[in-house]
């Protein structure tokens, strides 16, 4: 039976792991390979690396990022964070990553997702994407959330598989940072807009959390990050936990 | 020595680094006589099977790997070329495995993607893991059941997650990212 996954995400800046609260006021948390390899060990299915360093070196301290990840890490992982070429995918994959994350780029320009597709391969992409919930429905955000589009989340989502992506990566922009529960609402409608696997993110506060997201949605993954690196939950009692719900979860 | 035959398949990286970390090195090349000269092969891929053919049929290995006599071991889509023939791109195969690769219908998600529990016979890939032992899969194609598979899971349908046909190996899954059950079926394989 497939398993629901549980994905730590780490947002890396120049070498070290950070973490914003509602994206903004960064706090730094340790160092990525260390925290990477606990998750591993603690039964993390797969993780996830948002490189938001905004520096002339980004795509050399990328790469280095991925090789030094790819050599320790025997469970797969997904690298994002400003990719906005084919050139830049095939980077991330050929040094080791599993799958690349997209996110702003390939909202300004979808294509983008067909083009690294069709070079890479869709299983490797990871559309994701950050959704605000506006008067006007829900709509896509660009630039870590700090910008908000006219584009409607739940169409764009109902086009990224013919667009050529192989997951879906939505974060709550109204619920990212707040701990207050992932959000089922959005992730509901888009789950019935798509086939893709979709991983949650926003949200996680406590373990309910992710059992309610497990079952009152078809999610199969759920992505967070502060509460596995200040070691509020552990992975272990997570899984636990899923396990006397029923919830099917990967064993060690 | 370990070759992995080199025709452009997106995942070499992360499988000579899970041999690297089992203490191995590897030869990625396309070279056939360097390819010959390895006591084990592996056959990559991942992406479109068509191109992934072309790239092949480029490479100039093919009549090679058909013939090779050391331990041949598919992963992912290297697994699905082994078999007759595939409805991605309509591609013929290497008609390694006497079954077809299909498109997965009627399921709540697709790909296939994540950790799926493997059940398995006593195939020596398998030697030594607890019974269905999770592995990680990411795919929209499956091999159909054939008296090659040795492994099956579920999604929700049974699927072939493994086939084995004298020295010929393939797995659905990718057991360079499939954590210790992942090493040790490597490992089961070295010791072929």
């Amino acid at each position: 039976m497939l398993k629901r996954r549980i994905i730590p995400c780490l947002d890396i800046d120049q070498g070290r792991v950070v973490k914003g609260v509602n994206f903004k006021g960064i706090r730094e948390v340790g160092d990525h390979i260390e925290l990477a390899k606990r998750y591993e060990n603690e039964g993390a299915d797969e993780l996830v690396f948002l490189d938001i360093s905004a520096t002339v070196e980004r795509r050399k301290t990328r790469t280095q990022l991925v090789n030094r990840v790819a050599k320790e890490l025997s469970i797969p992982f997904t690298v994002g964070g400003g990719i906005a070429t084919v050139n830049e995918a095939k980077e991330v994959i050929d040094n080791g990553a599993d799958k690349v994350g997209v996110n702003s780029a390939a909202v300004r320009n979808p294509l983008l997702v067909t083009q690294i597709a069709e070079r890479l391969g869709a299983q490797c992409v990871v559309l994701s994407l950050d959704i605000a919930e506006t008067n006007s429905g829900y709509r896509l955000a660009v630039k870590g959330g700090r910008e908000l589009t006219n584009i409607d989340a739940l169409e764009f989502i109902a086009n990224a598989e013919s667009l050529g992506a192989g997951e879906l990566l939505l974060t709550s922009i109204g619920k990212d940072g707040t701990r207050s529960g992932f959000d089922i609402k959005l992730l509901r409608e888009a789950g019935v807009r798509t086939k893709l696997p979709i991983i949650a993110s926003g949200g996680a506060g406590v373990i309910e959390h992710f059992t309610e997201v497990y079952q009152q949605t078809k999610v199969t993954a759920a992505l967070a990050a502060s509460i596995f690196h200040n070691q509020e939950i552990s992975i272990n009692q997570l899984k636990e936990s899923c396990k006397r719900q029923d919830i099917p979860v990967r064993s060690l | 020595m370990i070759g992995i035959i080199d025709y452009g398949a997106g995942n070499v990286r992360s499988i000579e680094l899970a041999f690297e970390r089992l203490g191995y090195s590897t030869l990625r090349t396309a070279n056939k006589g360097l390819l010959a000269t390895c006591d084990h092969l592996i056959f990559p891929g991942v992406g479109h099977a068509k191109s992934a053919k072309e790239n092949l049929e480029k490479s100039g290995v093919l009549p090679f790997l058909k013939e090779a006599t050391q331990p041949v071991l598919g992963i992912c889509l290297g697994m699905q070329l082994m078999c007759q023939s595939t409805e991605e791109g309509e591609v013929e195969g290497l008609g390694i495995f006497e079954t077809q690769v299909k498109r997965f219908r009627e399921v709540e998600r697709i790909p296939h993607m994540g950790w799926n529990s493997v059940s398995f016979n006593g195939s020596p890939l398998f030697k030594g893991m607890k019974p269905e032992s999770d592995f990680y899969f990411v795919h929209a194609y499956y091999a159909e059941e054939s008296p090659n598979t040795i492994a099956k899971s579920v999604y929700p349908n049974p699927f072939t997650a493994a086939l084995a046909k004298s020295n010929f190996y393939g797995v659905q899954f990718h057991p360079e990212r499939s954590g210790k059950a992942g090493q040790q079926l490597l490992q089961n394989f070295l010791a072929l």
